[in-house]
């Protein structure tokens, strides 16, 4: 039975198929769907965790404990996990344990784009590079039993073409995988990082390898298909299908699926029967580098670029010197469709009053509110990686003092973001007698992902009631003194409690508080805020035409350059009331 | 047989998505290879969506290169031209000509681009379509992307399929009977269009 999905969906059904049991993850472009895909089925838990390291460690104490297990996250979050995926690539498995980088090449929604290859060769575990859907699934699957077969790590690698791709994936029934025993002496013998046990396990991690290397050379998942010619395409990954488009059948394909270990003899052996060869792959020259260390000629970056996307266009380009015949037209009529904050965004506010306060740093990290930066809002100096507001603005706030000029650091962070790791840079900045600003912006979801549940929400990834972690308890535990928590859509609010912080030369926290604009709100979300009940219009008799509602950057606010007036767009307004409270003539009034 | 290929863009909200799931649903089920990709990271934050459809009897890619889709269908003025450059110098556009502002004009600083489609028109074959006008005609200006659609499913001309048991089976059942107008208006302006 065949069924559309997307990459996310099919590794999702891989892993059910194999018998998963435990599954744990944290949102992150373009993983997030992976584990909202598996808390769909009955026979796997499924779970939010609160970073991808959490995620990584709960998956390897499932993996010890007997049970097959999972970890997904995107490809920065690997960075966040890789201690204890460094370390457990050591030991073995007991329950498979499968994890996937979603790696994003072009950067659509991600700070850099690291070429998570590496992660494997690095950490010495075995590695599958879906090209599509059923590969997705398939590969999955076998995942599990390679994991099981060989004790290792095994790394399912994708793309955001992949993992957002849609196609028809064949779908298989699910194997009841039975829990493994687990006892001490397993443990000890194997589960335990002492420089004793490790230095024997790093010996038996290269003999895995070789075991690993020849499945790799008998994979199902690297083959060749052979046509009338003399040139050679060695190719992986989504860089697969956009070759097959181009090359169509006038070269010979060596398709890799099983990318770490390589499978040398059988590259080797198809290198050996064509006259010239090129490696057609995205991002970094992964491939390229160990056919070369193989003392193989081939071509591949020299043509390719190591920068963003690949795509058919660029082969057809670079490779066969077909420029793309493209319609010629004037694009400077163009005007930018920049994302923005929402109409009704609880951010937006504090953004404003943030905004025009001078000789400040503004630290701020990933999430919605990363769009306080935009214009005309701007408010906002870095944004490094996922909870690293608090502790880029303890460093500034150090610096900013020797320089004695009154400059402050404002740390500006999300609810979720707070439990990833921005809770670690609170507590170092209290222990460290820091004086910076932190803020928390705290809109009762995990927004720029999709909407999941954090341990601020009450609910579980399954829907479930749990333990309510309060934000501002957490932060007074940790002993910060000053900490205010706010409505952020009154903005008189937002201004005197940033002039409190900033008179202060002690560490504070500003909570603002208020449900994202399009989220679903929960009971307790209406008990607390209650709906928004009006909206607002301009009252263009009123109108000066000064354009300072428009500062707030707001979409639904309209400003009719020729007739020098604002106006709201009725469908558009979720009756937040800030920009009637921006507005100097009252012109903005309640309907 | 060629892989045909469509991009299919507007702005978050427009119903890209929906459209393109209707799409690729009924080349499915009439046996074609299909394969779909989508960014739709931006689209709630008032961003360009688009939502790519590529089906024949062997697709491999998911992605359309630039200058290789066959077929344009915006359902906003100016994301046609802003993704002109996707289309094949012979290819065909289907557009809806309302004109949503982006983020520089709604805060007044820059105006709404005058001529986009006339400067689409004047590059290649071009179906101007007043979707959301009509839609607003039918009663829900919702249901302007299954007008577009409608279009696009009568210059693409595959007899094989029934589009209006693939709407019927992929809306809300309440919905069925605007959706069926909506793809039947579609349908007969761009018929109109064709006989010109």
């Amino acid at each position: 039975m065949k069924q559309l999905m997307s990459g996310n969906e099919a590794i999702a059904r891989g892993a059910y198929e194999a018998g998963v049991v435990f599954a744990s993850a944290y949102p992150g472009t373009p993983s997030t769907e992976i584990v909202e895909y598996l808390q769909q089925y009955d026979e796997v838990h499924a779970e939010w965790a609160i970073n991808e390291k959490v995620a990584m460690e709960t998956a390897i104490g499932a993996s010890i404990a007997g049970g097959r297990s999972l970890a997904a996250m995107k490809m920065v979050g690997v960075n966040v996990a890789a201690d204890p995926l460094f370390t457990y690539a050591y030991m073995g498995v007991n329950g498979g344990f499968v994890f996937v980088s979603a790696d994003d090449p072009g950067m659509f929604s991600s700070q850099n784009e690291q070429d998570n290859r590496y992660y494997a060769k690095f950490a010495k575990i075995a590695m599958l590079e879906p090209s599509d859907p059923q590969e997705c699934k398939d590969m999955t699957k076998a995942a599990f039993d390679i994991s099981e077969k060989y004790n290792t790590t095994v790394m399912i690698r994708t793309t955001t073409r992949v993992n957002h791709g849609q196609s028809l994936v064949e779908l298989g029934e699910r194997k009841e995988v039975p829990l493994k025993h687990y006892d001490r002496e397993m443990g000890l013998s194997r589960f335990d990082a002492v420089p004793a046990l490790s230095r024997k396990l790093r010996v038996e991690l290269e003999e895995r390898l070789a075991k690993l290397e020849e499945y790799s050379e008998n994979s199902e998942f690297n083959y060749e298909i052979w046509n009338a010619s003399n040139v050679g395409v060695i190719t992986s990954g989504v860089a697969y299908t956009y070759a097959r488009e181009v090359f169509g059948n006038n070269v010979n394909y060596l398709k890799l699926g099983f990318t770490h270990p390589l499978p040398k003899k059988k590259i080797k052996s198809f290198a050996d029967k064509v006259e010239k060869l090129y490696v057609i792959e995205e991002l970094e020259p992964y491939l390229e580098e160990e056919l070369k260390m193989m003392g193989i000629e081939c071509i591949g970056k020299e043509l390719l670029p190591n920068i963003g996307e690949l795509s058919t266009s660029i082969i057809k380009e670079k490779i066969l010197g077909q420029k793309e015949k493209l319609i010629e037209y004037n694009k400077d009529k163009l005007v930018p469709r920049p994302p923005t904050l929402c109409a009704g965004c609880p951010h937006r506010g504090f953004f404003y009053e943030l905004g025009k306060i001078k000789n400040i740093i503004i630290t701020s990290d990933i999430g919605c509110y990363g769009l306080g930066g935009s214009a005309p809002l701007r408010a906002k100096d870095t944004c490094i990686c996922m909870g690293g507001s608090v502790g880029t603005g303890h460093g500034a706030q150090f610096i900013l003092n020797k320089k004695n000029n009154g400059g402050r650091a404002v740390a500006v962070m999300g609810d979720s973001t707070f439990f990833h790791t921005g809770m670690n840079g609170v507590a170092n900045a209290v222990y460290n007698k820091s004086n910076e600003i932190i803020c928390i912006l705290d809109n009762r979801t995990t927004g720029m992902t999709g909407h999941q549940d954090n341990p601020g929400t009450g609910f579980t990834a399954h829907g479930e009631p749990t333990e309510i972690i309060d934000i501002e308890t957490v932060v007074r535990a940790f002993g910060v003194k000053n900490v205010k928590t706010i409505n952020p859509h009154k903005l008189d609010e937002v201004r005197e409690t940033l002039k409190w912080a900033m008179d202060l030369d002690e560490v504070s926290v500003i909570i603002t508080r208020y449900p994202c604009a399009l989220k679903k709100y929960s009971k307790a979300d209406l008990e607390e805020f209650g709906p928004l009940t009006h909206k607002y219009y301009v009252d263009e008799e009123i109108c000066i035409g000064c354009k300072i509602c428009t500062k707030t950057g707001c979409p639904a606010i309209n400003f009719k350059i020729d007739e020098k007036k604002s106006s709201i767009n009725y469908d558009q307004c979720a009756g937040c009331s800030v920009c009637s409270q921006v507005c100097p003539v009252d012109a903005i009034k309640e309907k | 047989m060629k892989t045909t290929n469509v991009l299919l863009v507007g702005v978050g909200g427009q119903g890209t998505v929906l459209a393109s799931k209707i799409l690729t649903k009924g080349l499915i089920e009439a046996g074609y290879d299909v394969k779909m990709s989508e960014i739709h990271g931006m689209s709630q934050r008032g961003g360009s969506v688009s939502t790519q459809v590529r089906f024949g009897s062997e697709v491999y890619s998911a992605v359309i290169g630039n200058g290789e889709a066959d077929i344009l269908v915006s359902f906003e003025a100016m994301e046609a031209l802003r993704y002109l450059y996707m289309l094949k110098p012979d290819g065909i556009v289907i557009t809806n000509d309302v004109e949503l502002p982006s983020a520089p004009i709604t805060a007044g600083l820059a105006r709404y681009p005058e001529g986009v489609l006339d400067e689409v028109k004047s590059k290649v074959k071009t179906y101007v379509i007043s979707a959301t006008r009509y839609a607003e005609e039918l009663g829900n200006p919702k249901v302007a992307n299954i007008i577009l659609f409608g279009a696009l499913g009568k210059i693409l001309n595959l007899d094989s399929i029934d589009w209006e048991k693939v709407i019927s089976t992929t809306v809300k059942p309440k919905f069925i009977d605007i959706n069926i107008e909506a793809y039947r208006l579609g349908q007969k302006l761009v018929g109109e269009e064709y006989a010109k």
